[in-house]
């Protein structure tokens, strides 16, 4: 059977694949990889269609036995890469004879990995993903040691590709879109724009938690309660402390506190690798 | 009708009730639109969020103007019955509050024609609205911190029934055995936005 044996985990390992979207309406986030374009890359690396499911890392650690011949990539920042002992090295196709055990290290900037094997990790579907939802408990559970995980179908791997590990800066200027709600705040813009937060150590999968500048509210909307409305991904929700939060994949669909503003899509992948301790800015856009 | 933006793929549209919210929805999701993904109405808003360069977003607000919200809509909704064990540890409570008895609770609570406004809180927690007014009553005052998956509860203006094991504050009049969400299954919620709803006692 064409498989792999799940020998370590590190801190959390999950089965990411581009999520669920599109379920909204029944309360179901749409999850999914947060570094969507490692995943990608992963998945391109070993022949696979983009949207196969990899497994997703947090901080390396996760080792891995192969059941049968497959081809394996690793993506993300920049990590060390072993094949039963011997350095294989990031970022590109290495195939895996049966028995071999893939070792990932873990990586020095960054914090989310992604493997692709060859084949895609081909558990059940759920609402057409194999996507890990932390929020609803939609998917498969975290992986343990002593999974096995079966493999689909092999492609044929692709020659060249764009390669580069991402980047993961200690500072993020990022733009945004306000609104929804951002005529809940005294001027929105120029409280964006000056701000200065970083990233909280009790951000998940769910959303980056920022400390920093609190936020304030106009005089009209103090102690205002908002019924809960439809979030998007990149949404920054503002709490009662004034605090913001920028929801990633496995977000709520509803929420009953202000969004001041909305990030661009493409700075998702870098806030999915900010660690703890980065510098976050925001820079308003039209 | 006000329209908010949402980052550059997506737009929030707020209304002043649940009809208006019912209008809205049912109207973008007859339209078609190009690549919408995710349609998310709510108490007071819609959310209409889109693939990016799809193009569908610039098509909204043209097709809002258009829209009159003062019309019921008129669709063919899938119709739901979900049949119930009147035996919640709040019927008693619900029952004095509405100046009947545990009979009289029950006769009004299936009596009444639900639909689904919107769905949140956890995955297929449908917000039914259509709740007779003698069941229009406050929440419990503290929380449990567990409620069973199929208890069937009011609060304010909405009945539904929990999914799945969670914390909550509804009044509890009874449970059901069916299952109301299965990511496993196809569909996985039995209740989404716009269905019809109907209780049946269970003797």
């Amino acid at each position: 059977m064409r498989a792999l044996t799940v020998l370590a985990t590190g801190p959390l390992a999950l089965i990411q694949d581009l999520g669920r979207p599109g379920n909204a309406h029944l309360g179901v986030p749409p999850s999914g990889a947060l570094d969507q374009p490692s995943l990608r890359l992963a998945n391109r690396l070993v022949g696979n269609p983009e949207s196969a499911a990899g497994i997703e890392t947090l901080l390396g650690g996760l080792s891995v036995r192969a059941e049968a011949s497959c081809t394996v990539a690793v993506t993300g920042p920049q990590v060390s890469v072993s094949v039963s002992g011997r350095a294989a090295g990031s970022h590109h196709p290495v195939h895996l004879a049966a028995g071999d055990e893939l070792v990932i290290g873990t990586p020095a900037a960054g914090l989310r990995c992604y493997v692709g094997v060859s084949g895609g990790v081909d558990v059940p579907e759920q609402l057409g993903s194999r996507a890990t939802d932390v929020l609803s408990g939609i998917g498969p559970e975290p992986l343990r040691k002593g999974d096995v995980l079966p493999l689909g179908t092999p492609g044929l791997p692709v020659g060249v590709d764009e390669i580069a590990p991402a980047r993961t800066p200690d500072d993020l200027v990022i733009p945004v879109v306000l609104g929804p709600r951002e005529d809940w705040f005294t001027d929105p813009g120029t409280q964006i724009a000056s701000g200065q937060w970083k990233v909280s150590p009790e951000s998940n999968r769910v959303g980056v938690r920022l400390v920093g500048t609190a936020l304030r509210r106009c005089e009209r909307f103090q102690d205002v309660e908002l019924a809960s409305e439809g979030l998007v991904t990149g949404a920054i929700q503002v709490r009662p402390n004034g605090l913001p939060v920028i929801f990633l994949a496995d977000h709520p669909t509803t929420g009953g506190y202000p969004v001041i503003g909305v990030i661009g899509s493409g700075s998702l992948p870098s806030l999915a690798q900010a660690r703890p301790g980065v510098r976050v800015r925001f820079r308003p856009t039209a | 009708m006000r329209i908010r933006r949402c980052g550059s793929d997506a737009m929030l549209v707020e209304v002043d009730s649940l009809d208006e919210v019912d209008a809205v929805r049912a109207a973008l999701a007859e339209a078609d639109l190009p690549g919408l993904v995710e349609l998310v109405p709510a108490a007071r808003t819609v959310l209409a969020a889109f693939q990016p360069g799809s193009g569908g977003l610039a098509r909204v607000k043209p097709l809002l103007d258009t829209i009159d919200l003062t019309k019921r809509v008129r669709t063919e909704p899938r119709e739901v019955v979900i049949p119930v064990h009147y035996d919640g540890p709040d019927l008693d409570l619900v029952a004095e509050t509405a100046g009947t008895d545990v009979d009289g609770v029950v006769a009004l609570h299936t009596g009444a024609e639900y639909k689904v406004a919107f769905s949140g809180f956890a995955p297929g927690f449908g917000y039914l609205v259509g709740l007779p007014r003698e069941l229009r009553q406050p929440r419990l005052e503290n929380p449990r911190k567990r409620v069973e998956p199929g208890s069937v509860a009011i609060a304010g203006e909405f009945t539904g029934v929990y999914p799945t094991a969670s914390p909550g504050g509804w009044r509890l009049i009874g449970r059901t055995d069916v299952t109301l969400f299965d990511s496993r299954r196809e569909p996985a919620a039995l209740l989404a936005p716009g269905d019809v709803v109907r209780f049946e006692a269970v003797r």
